[in-house]
């Protein structure tokens, strides 16, 4: 199986409460293969950025994994020692979410943050981490003059763009993207991701993307998974879930985003 | 320059007109040449990228900020400057917000019945205990809540849709004439956007209020508006029936922000995003300078003309 980087076999996710247990992510296994865009839907609360968070173990409590596997490269992520696990996240998982464009640190230069992460996680030197910064920046078309600028001179999306030049940086084999693009507007939404699609094709990287906009899903990725209330209750290639959609709740939340009018009707025109 | 920018044909008389509204903080220049009109019973959405001063120009119609030159005009009369007391409280009766967060714009330690009772007391629009319970009521059950389970519950024992819900019937407890709605359904589930869209629509037809619905997506405005006004760096770029500049776009940047509305039919191709992001970038460059040359491409349509370039 050495086209499947991520293996998830019956996932189980609690969250503790004062009247017990809550189960957030209910038996859920799904694979990624190596280079493919999978696509993770639905509405808030159905436990699909708990799914990225346990992922990467970042889970905080109350979360608490109750059960399954989640096997990268056949090793399963859950049982490795923090230590171990430190090396897999950023290496080889990278992150981006909704928030990141926040998640700059606003006292540091764009480059030295570059720095921060490549001598982290490579003991790249200063010079070498600027090459490396430069390299990422033309590749997601900022100027490289202005890698010695503080975060709050990038607009949003071009903070956004930064994180995700500090996430390739690293070369992961796998970057989860929990709504990147929800806190902006659809122009710059198109342009990141229109990126996205071109980068994810020349360096080969698999992604997990979570939305819960299906449309938009529709677009960039290869398959599909939607979550209703903890479970995963379709997954299915990009042209089975919009076209002849078998679950019920993957109709409905087709039809819950108002289209453009004149557009033809996806998901069987069911409404 | 002369072809005035009315949005609206003269049929009803609009309850606010903004004529030539400008807006500077410092030598940001966030309004240019602002102009257009709201009418009872009907929706004007104003859809533009962050930034581009949609909220501003809400700001200025709630009165929560001043123009730096235009005029303003309220059923008629000039209403730029402050009146006296009893006319600005007659504007703020009129005018009613409903603003993007559901969660913050409720006080946590207040219950529904009272963020409505208070409004409905104020305004003297019922009296004594028994009608003021009745018409919180009616206004609950107006928005689709239960006035049973919701009157004595508080904000934090209520879902987002259902704290918007109230935070409309808290505006409609005002009986306004005009609900500027900033971006309301943007913090919401997907799943209850459209109920939200659907009960504004409702809720204008009903009452005949004037809708001013601001968004930076294009088709939810699609969705509830009559008429459409897209903005770019504080221009009006492309006005009109929403029909028209959906149907027919022809500024730059109306097709620029239909083009990037997601469609789960047409999957990116790959290796275009350099000529998307060129695209995009020329676009905005084209469509930035102050431009006065207003274009009429249909009966209720306008575009400006792109500044000359050299």
């Amino acid at each position: 199986m050495s086209d499947t980087l991520l293996q998830i076999r019956n996932l189980e996710v609690d969250y503790l409460l004062d009247k017990g247990a809550f189960r957030a992510v209910k038996n859920v296994s799904f694979d990624i293969g190596r280079g493919e865009i999978f696509g993770l839907a639905g509405e808030s609360g159905c436990g699909k950025s708990t799914i990225a968070f346990a992922i990467t173990r970042l889970a905080k409590s109350p979360a608490w994994i109750a059960g399954g596997e989640i096997l990268l490269d056949g090793r399963d992520l859950l049982k490795l020692p923090e230590g171990e696990m430190q090396k897999v996240r950023w290496r080889r998982v990278g992150m981006v979410f909704q928030s990141a464009m926040n998640s700059l640190n606003p006292l540091m230069r764009v480059e030295a943050q570059f720095h921060d992460v490549l001598h982290r996680h490579t003991g790249a030197t200063r010079a070498q981490s600027r090459e490396r910064a430069e390299a990422m920046f033309k590749l997601v078309g900022i100027p490289t003059g202005r890698l010695s600028d503080y975060p709050h001179q990038f607009s949003g999306g071009m903070r956004q763009r930064i994180v995700i030049a500090i996430c390739l940086a690293l070369q992961p084999e796998l970057i989860i993207m929990d709504e990147p693009t929800t806190a902006l507007d659809v122009v710059v939404q198109r342009e990141i991701l229109e990126q996205v699609i071109d980068l994810q094709r020349s360096h080969g990287f698999s992604v997990l993307f979570i939305t819960h906009d299906l449309h938009l899903m529709a677009q960039l990725c290869h398959r599909i998974g939607v979550m209703l209330k903890g479970e995963l209750v379709e997954v299915g290639e990009v042209r089975q879930v919009s076209g002849a959609p078998a679950h019920d709740y993957t109709r409905r939340l087709w039809n819950a985003i108002p289209q453009l009018p004149g557009r033809p009707e996806l998901a069987g025109g069911v409404a | 320059m002369n072809l005035a920018p009315n949005l609206s044909l003269p049929a009803v008389e609009p309850v606010i007109r903004l004529e030539n509204i400008e807006r500077s903080f410092g030598a940001v220049q966030a309004l240019r040449g602002i102009s257009l009109s709201l009418t009872p019973g009907r929706a004007l959405a104003l859809v533009g990228e962050s930034g581009c001063g949609k909220t501003t120009c809400a700001r200025i119609i709630a009165r929560m900020d001043r123009p730096t030159s235009g005029r303003l005009s309220f059923r008629g009369r000039d209403a730029t400057a402050t009146g006296t007391r009893e006319e600005e409280r007659a504007y703020r009766r009129d005018v009613q917000m409903v603003f993007q967060d559901p969660f913050s714009s409720l006080n946590p330690v207040f219950s529904i019945d009272h963020h409505l009772s208070r409004p409905v007391l104020l305004h003297r629009h019922a009296e004594g205990k028994a009608g003021v319970a009745e018409a919180v009521s009616t206004l609950l059950a107006d928005v689709g809540l239960d006035p049973a389970v919701t009157r004595q519950k508080y904000p934090h024992e209520l879902s987002g849709g259902q704290r918007q819900r109230v935070n409309i019937a808290r505006a409609l407890a005002v009986q306004p004439r005009v609900l500027v709605a900033d971006e309301p359904t943007s913090m919401l589930d997907v799943s209850i956007r459209l109920g939200i869209l659907e009960l504004l629509a409702r809720i204008k037809r009903e009452r005949s209020l004037a809708l001013f619905y601001i968004t930076h997506d294009i088709a939810t405005a699609a969705h509830v508006a009559e008429e459409i006004v897209v903005m770019f760096a504080g221009q009006m770029v492309e006005w009109g029936d929403t029909e028209a500049v959906i149907a027919d776009a022809r500024h730059p940047y109306t097709q620029l922000l239909l083009s990037a509305v997601p469609d789960g039919a047409r999957p990116f191709i790959i290796g275009e995003s350099a000529r998307f992001l060129e695209r995009a970038e020329k676009v905005r460059a084209l469509s930035r300078p102050t431009s006065t040359a207003v274009e009429q491409v249909g009966k209720n349509h306008f575009v400006r003309a792109l500044a000359a370039q050299n």
